[in-house]
């Protein structure tokens, strides 16, 4: 016990100290180098106009996927789960692209929709993976990809609909963009990370049982219908708003509980919150790299995401 | 006290119970036993109101199980299932703390007092040492004992195991019986306990409830129930019975 609160403690002070390093680096590095201190006007601009926003709403967005991956791994059993491999992401990414092409002059109806798209495609996942024996890992991830192709398909379909330049801009922030960072952005991503992480932070112990078996959970007292409702809702409000504000951006969700986990074990009420720090750690070096990497072109941050955190996968699977 | 009145249970159109009645006094220990699909696990499921009764009623205290919540429910009803595994690396303490969820909040941590719940229940199950060690790296009798120290760490007053001594040892069998009818008498506590080996059932049990399809073929102490008759009846075997010289309960030996 002393151990885990031990670990717990150097755990946080080290996530703290990375992030503080992270934000400091982020700011500094770019296409444009900022000194600390002394800045010109143009730089004050650089900063708070363009470069601080995005550095938030990739802090937003890594906290809500990290936090999202940790709840539905928790809640489904299985350590697999991840908003991206689930098909979760790209409901949100269908929901944002209705909305793009459909109600461009409704900006409000992006994130709305991008949250109707993920809670769809999480029941839908749900729904298929489950059979009257229970779920099994083959089943979830099977359900995940038909659901992820099939809603790859659509997106495609879709995009027959845009013109060259919106096309362009679409597939860039379909493999994950933060380019397009505004303040409003990153309100709305702050708010459903609070709110999500809360309402996860508020199951954390009946998912410290759910994650044993539903069967475990309803036996010592868990209303297992309600716990799911809530992190279903949660997963979906916080993934719906990242991928609204920046496509898809795969691999936090998975890689990030996971180290978490080997660090301070499994104890949900820990995992939550460090998941959020470490998954703002993750995204915003990762942009930091997608910015500064081809200066002054730029990656998707998605790509750096997925060009860390596929190889860390199959490392963990391996050891596993 | 629970009292089961003529409960009726079933899978769809299957009817699996019928016609069940008995009482679980406070300090007793019943042992169900019969043949495989008789209907033992799925009357452990209704006396927890994990399934839903298609006749008659399950009182709590007087109260039916249907008027009471989830989680009051599990304040007085603890449930030792066949162990499931885990892919997530939890420890064993954690494991067994988890078994105090209802007694604490939702932000909550589990307090000093809910600590020692569960390292009594672990000294108890013979666990003192494994607190930190890692669930899925333990055997699966050491698991089937801490998931019994969870059941005991809740601190609730009805005990419902299934199966419980099916991956252990000779000696952790007698371990957990002699456990669980100890904290029956010394708590107040009652325990309904699944298990096959009838000299076990012979040597614990207050009271045997023999089930045959569904429906109570008898039911008493062990030495009314195990008669050569009623183990014909029910399993489908002859056997030999004879007084253990070392306890004086009824042994079972079967003829092959």
């Amino acid at each position: 016990m002393e151990n885990g609160i031990g670990r717990a403690i150097k755990l946080g002070v080290v996530l703290l100290v990375l992030l503080s390093l992270v934000l400091i680096g982020a700011v500094m590095l770019g296409a444009e180098r900022l000194p600390l201190f002394d800045l010109s006007e143009q730089q004050r601009s650089i900063l708070y106009d363009i470069r601080l926003p995005r550095i938030l709403l990739g802090a937003c967005v890594g906290a809500s996927l990290a936090v999202a991956g940790a709840g539905l791994q928790s809640l489904l059993r299985n350590p697999l789960a991840e908003p991206y491999l689930l098909g979760v992401s790209n409901g949100a990414a269908l929901g944002t692209m209705l909305a793009f092409v459909f109600f461009q002059s409704l900006e409000i109806t992006r994130p709305l929709l991008a949250f109707a798209g993920a809670g769809l495609a999480t029941v839908a996942v749900y729904r298929m993976a489950k059979s009257r024996a229970g779920m099994n890992v083959e089943r979830l991830v099977l359900s995940g990809v038909i659901v992820t192709t099939f809603l790859s398909s659509v997106i495609v379909m879709l995009t027959t609909l845009l013109d060259a330049a919106k096309l362009r801009s679409f597939t860039f922030w379909l493999l994950g963009d933060l380019s397009q960072a505004t303040v409003n952005g990153v309100y709305l991503s702050l708010g459903a990370v609070i709110i999500g992480t809360i309402i996860l932070m508020s199951q954390a112990r009946a998912l410290n049982l759910m994650m044993v078996g539903e069967r475990d959970a309803f036996d010592f007292g868990v209303e297992v219908g309600r716990v799911r409702v809530l992190v279903f809702g949660a997963s979906s409000l916080v993934v719906g708003a990242a991928v609204a504000a920046s496509g898809s951006v795969g691999y936090v969700g998975l890689i990030v509980p996971h180290l978490v986990r080997l660090t301070v074990g499994s104890d949900n009420r820990l995992v939550v919150p460090f998941s959020a720090v470490a998954g703002a750690i993750f995204v915003v070096f990762a942009d930091t790299i997608a910015r500064t990497a081809i200066a002054p072109r730029e990656l998707p941050v998605g790509a750096v995401t997925a060009l860390i955190g596929a190889p860390l996968f199959i490392y963990l699977l391996r050891r596993n | 006290m629970l009292e089961v009145k003529d409960i009726s249970v079933g899978y769809g159109e299957r009817a699996v119970l019928g016609g069940l009645s008995f009482e679980l006094r406070d300090g007793e220990t019943i042992v169900l036993l019969g043949a495989n699909g008789a209907g033992k696990t799925t009357l452990i499921k209704a006396l927890n109101a994990t399934l839903p009764l298609t006749g008659g009623d399950i009182a709590l205290d007087g109260e039916s199980l249907t008027k009471i919540s989830r989680r009051e429910i599990a304040r007085h009803i603890a449930v030792v299932a066949q162990e499931n595994e885990t892919r997530f690396p939890v420890t064993v303490l954690e494991f067994v703390l988890s078994g105090r969820f209802v007694h604490g909040n939702a932000f909550g941590w589990e307090t000093v007092a809910d600590v020692e719940f569960a390292e009594r229940a672990l000294t108890d199950c013979d666990l003192s040492g494994y607190e930190t060690r890692l669930m899925n790296h333990l055997s699966g009798g050491e698991r089937q004992r801490v998931v019994l120290a969870r059941a005991l760490a809740t601190g609730a007053k009805i005990l419902l195991l299934d199966e419980p001594t099916a991956n252990l040892d000779l000696a952790h069998q007698a371990m957990m019986f002699r456990l669980v009818r100890e904290r029956c008498r010394s708590c107040k506590a009652s325990a309904v306990v699944i298990t096959h080996d009838l000299n076990l059932a012979a040597e614990f049990a207050d009271e045997i409830i023999l089930l045959k399809d569904g429906r109570i073929a008898a039911k008493g102490t062990p030495i009314d129930v195990l008669t050569a008759e009623n183990i014909k009846d029910v399993f489908g075997v002859d056997v030999l019975l004879d007084e253990n010289p070392a306890s004086g309960s009824v042994r079972v030996t079967s003829v092959f």
